[in-house]
């Protein structure tokens, strides 16, 4: 079923928590909600599941194409995985489960067994099978993800809204299920909107990804789209590394990567670390000068910190390992550097 | 280690030894005496009248707290700051305050005092005075222990029923009461122990006409003014048992909730 939220509007008091927000997810798709804290994400993903409700008058939630902004939570058939699980803490695993179930009207409600055969089945498809006895308080983070994620699934909803699912979670398992989300998404493809802070889990998973700023929609695309061809410096910044430079001089070597930054040269200029190339300077060529201040060699990638000799900008660059060894670099040599790739914004949409 | 003997020796001071005192006043006839102050008629005519009131007023409390611990907890609305302060009031206020303005509203002289007379409903030196003397006074107990809990635990579990197709009634009996069961528990125990034992407003609004309009405190009031001070431990005694009882049961709440978290 896809869903579509159009013109939503939501203030808490003075404060705008979304400020005119768009989203459309096709059916079927996994979607990623990107953005730093505060910039509305959950209130987004509440109005959506109809926990919360947008501004009298302010906009429409269509499931299906079907309005469904009045209509209360229960009756929307979302499947909804709340930050912090929120597992009902006095029952047991397959009382969580069940619970859905249970609370059905008396002749929507399946018979004892028919409960017991669906969670059963349910957490044999999220791997929980020998857990159902234990109370929420003895399981580990990712076993109460699951387990959430299991209770959502148990009214057979029409989407699933997950609440930043491996928010809670340590790093490594966090990867792990982000995989595990992917490939079960893969196997249901039930339409999903998935809430996150996390960058590289967003461009990891999703199909498309909106990314959220200050109650408002920055972009949206699907993951290479935001990543090689970000609409605003924000998304650009958000989306990793970046080096913001502003320096006239650095329009020469900008000529040559035709970002139409001549038309601009005093505007912001933004570099990923790895889009800059780095040359010994005795090699001669068309590169701007700058002086190795500072290696860092640790990990898959090295990062090494410059400072541009003209406009003494610091700027970061990340080239292999081989590379560096290659070029052979110490703290204090000379280099050349050109940029393979770089964005100018308008200035006036400069944070 | 200082500071906790001096803590220690201060409990044993003020605490242990005048409770003691209390039983061993009680018996000092002997057992026999003791049953006979306590089972002679204005004794347990005071016993009844204090059972009825607590029967009255606990579960009026438990509800109304409950309700506006929810309230309070779970929902932002105009005015809760302002809720929240009155069910503080009844511990601000003296009981003995809270006789008189009850006297003030509902007595003979009071506003509403003549009308009342002229439909022959009794409030004020009655049954009906009392209950709500001591409704008042213990107002805050189950509310205020629900309160901070409720807080603590936040609206997700709430929220995730509600979406699951839980409608209001079912998330309550189904996530939100076996949430609160220990602490409501406790608030109706501390709520009991205070409607028993209320001294103050009930003594303004009662009259103590014996037999009558005398609870258990009351009734040691009257006895010990009559110099009758064996009796009146001996029904004294009655109510030191409920406190051990109270804290009793407060130690093993502590001990189960401490258990299961
Ligand atoms: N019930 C509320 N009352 C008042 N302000 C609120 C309420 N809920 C959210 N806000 C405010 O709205 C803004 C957006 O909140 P929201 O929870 O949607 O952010 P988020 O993007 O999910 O952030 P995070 O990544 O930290 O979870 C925040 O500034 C928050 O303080
Ligand atoms: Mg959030």
């Amino acid at each position: 079923m896809s869903i579509e939220a159009h013109g939503i509007t939501k203030a808490f008091g003075a404060f705008a928590a979304l400020n005119g927000v768009d989203v459309n997810v096709p059916k079927g798709k996994l979607v990623a909600l990107l953005g730093p804290s505060g910039s509305g994400k959950t209130t987004l993903l509440r109005i959506i599941a109809g926990l919360e409700f947008p501004d009298p008058g302010s906009g429409r939630v269509l499931f299906h194409g079907e309005d469904v902004t009045d209509l209360p939570a229960g009756k929307r058939r979302v499947g909804f995985v709340f930050q912090h699980y929120a597992l009902f803490r006095h029952m047991t695993v397959f009382e969580n489960v069940a619970f859905g179930l249970r609370v059905r009207r008396h002749r929507d409600r399946p018979s004892r067994e028919g409960i017991a055969e669906r969670v059963h089945h349910l957490l044999q498809l999220v791997q929980l099978e020998g857990l159902a006895g234990r109370y929420p308080s003895q399981l580990s983070g990712g076993q109460r993800q699951r387990v959430a994620l299991a209770r959502a699934l148990a009214v057979e909803p029409k989407v699933l809204l997950l609440d930043e699912p491996f928010g809670a979670l340590d790093a490594r398992v966090r990867k792990d299920l982000r995989r595990w989300l992917r490939r079960f998404h893969d196997e249901i493809h039930i339409t999903t909107i998935f809430v996150t802070h996390d960058q590289e889990e967003a461009l990891e998973i999703a199909d498309q990804v909106v990314i959220m700023n200050q109650g408002r929609v920055e972009q949206v695309g699907t993951p290479q789209e935001v990543y090689d061809r970000p609409a605003t410096p924000f998304v650009y910044q958000f989306l990793g590394n970046v080096n913001v430079l502003r320096a006239p001089a650095l329009a020469v070597a900008l000529a040559q990567t035709g970002h139409g930054a001549e038309q601009n040269p005093d505007g912001l200029i933004y570099v990923r670390p790895h889009d800059i190339e780095l040359t010994p300077h005795d090699a001669g060529g068309d590169g701007l000068s700058a002086v190795v201040r500072h290696i860092h060699a640790a990990g898959p990638q090295a990062r090494v910190l410059l400072e541009q000799i003209q406009s003494r900008e610091h700027v970061e660059v990340e080239i292999s390992r081989s590379e560096l060894s290659d070029l052979g670099l110490k703290v204090n040599d000379l280099v050349r550097i050109r940029l393979r790739m770089a964005h100018s914004f308008e200035e006036d949409y400069a944070i | 280690m200082l500071l906790t003997a001096v803590a220690l020796l201060f409990l044993a001071f003020f605490l242990v030894l005048p409770l003691a005192a209390v039983f061993i006043q009680a018996f000092e006839k002997g057992a026999g005496y003791f049953l006979k102050s306590v089972l002679e008629p204005d004794a347990l005519s005071a016993i009844r009248l204090t059972l009825l009131t607590v029967a009255i007023v606990v579960p009026a409390n438990v509800v109304f707290g409950v309700a506006a611990a929810w309230a309070i907890a779970k929902f932002s609305f105009r005015g809760k700051s302002i809720l929240t302060t009155l069910i503080d009031l009844p511990f601000a206020v003296s009981p003995v305050i809270a006789g008189l303005v009850y006297v003030l509203v509902f007595g003979a002289q009071g506003w509403f005092g003549p009308w009342l007379i002229a439909h022959n409903v009794r409030i004020i030196f009655a049954v009906p005075g009392i209950v709500l003397a001591t409704a008042f006074v213990t107002f805050p107990f189950v509310a205020r222990e629900l309160i901070p809990l409720m807080q603590a635990q936040g609206t997700d579990e709430e929220c995730s029923a509600v979406a699951l197709g839980a409608n209001g009634w079912q998330t309550f009996w189904r996530v939100t009461l076996p949430n609160i069961r220990w602490g409501l528990f406790y608030g109706v125990i501390l709520c009991n122990a205070r409607a028993m034992g209320e001294f103050g407003a009930v003594s303004v609004v009662s009259g103590h006409i014996r037999g009558e309009t005398n609870t258990m405190p009351l009734h040691v009031e009257v006895l010990y003014n009559d110099y009758n001070i064996v009796a009146a431990f001996a029904v004294a005694s009655l109510l030191a048992l409920l406190a051990l009882a109270t804290l009793a049961i407060r130690t093993a709440i502590e001990w189960r909730t401490e258990g299961s978290a």
